[in-house]
């Protein structure tokens, strides 16, 4: 096991499920961050995405001012950020959710969909950062 | 108004949590992932710390509002899954932690959100699903 941080992992994750039910709360509505990504500029409902993007734009302007570690990592292929990002934005618009509204949110509503994609961007994650740095050897 | 205060605020804190708890850190996603390296479990209670608290949240709030109705485990919920993980095991990011890095300016991070906002653009264009 390596740089194991389970309370941080854990007190983090907290704060994220916290803000997950505090939106539903407010708003009505399901923290899924690529759902708010993929609205972002269709009406009437863009106007909340923004402000909760601004929200996670401010938090990391906010985390840096209060000189927390910023993990910023160099050297990594830049075709690879953008294979990455394309398959993300691709992926999560046709299973409709990511790591937020299928795994925490739809895990919190017992939700069996969501269930099943969890289990399976979950075995594709672990398969193809096996390939990808294993058997392709791109440092990441 | 309370809406929108409500979803900057939920933004921030939803954004502090990815700070603290690591998934802001493609290398710790990434050493979550690689379970055949030196494996780093933390994630792991990432997810279940934030579901944890949903449980719970979720029972209270989820009477009074708008709710995903879908319940069909179909293809495309499986397919669009799968190569979200392809995505996501690739780079280190998923849509959360990319969107909160993107205030370090980092070249990656500006290049992964560019290229997901593509990706659905793409999806849209092919597919011919109406936007929500």
């Amino acid at each position: 096991m390596h740089d194991f941080t389970p309370i941080s992992a854990a007190a983090g994750g907290a704060l994220i499920g916290l803000a997950s039910v505090w939106l539903l709360a407010a708003n009505g509505r399901i923290a899924g961050v690529s759902g708010i990504l993929h609205g972002l500029f269709s009406p009437p409902e863009a106007e909340w995405r923004a402000w909760f993007v601004s929200g996670l734009l401010l938090a990391g302007l906010a985390w840096q001012a209060a000189g927390a570690p910023v993990p910023l990592r160099e050297g990594f292929p830049l075709g690879w950020a953008a294979a990455g990002g394309l398959l993300v934005g691709i992926g999560t618009r046709m299973g409709g959710g990511c790591t937020s509204g299928h795994g925490v949110c739809g895990l919190g509503r017992l939700s069996a969909r969501s269930l099943v994609a969890v289990i399976v961007f979950m075995t594709t994650g672990v398969i193809s950062a096996y390939v990808v740095r294993h058997v392709l050897g791109v440092a990441s | 108004m309370k809406a929108l205060a409500g979803a900057i605020g939920a933004g921030f804190l939803f954004g502090i949590g990815l700070w603290v708890s690591g998934m802001a850190n493609p290398k710790k996603v990434l050493g979550f992932l690689d379970i055949t390296g030196a494996w780093d479990a933390s994630l792991m209670l990432v997810m279940g710390g934030a579901v944890a608290v949903t449980l719970v949240g979720f029972r209270i709030y989820k009477t009074k509002f708008e709710l995903p109705t879908s319940k069909d485990i179909d293809l495309p919920l499986v397919a669009g899954s799968a190569l979200f993980g392809v995505g996501w095991g690739i780079a280190g990011y998923c849509p959360g932690p990319a969107l909160t890095a993107l205030s370090t300016l980092s070249m990656e991070s500006i290049v992964f959100v560019c290229a997901m906002f593509a990706g659905g653009w793409l999806h849209r264009a092919l597919a011919g699903a109406p936007q929500r």
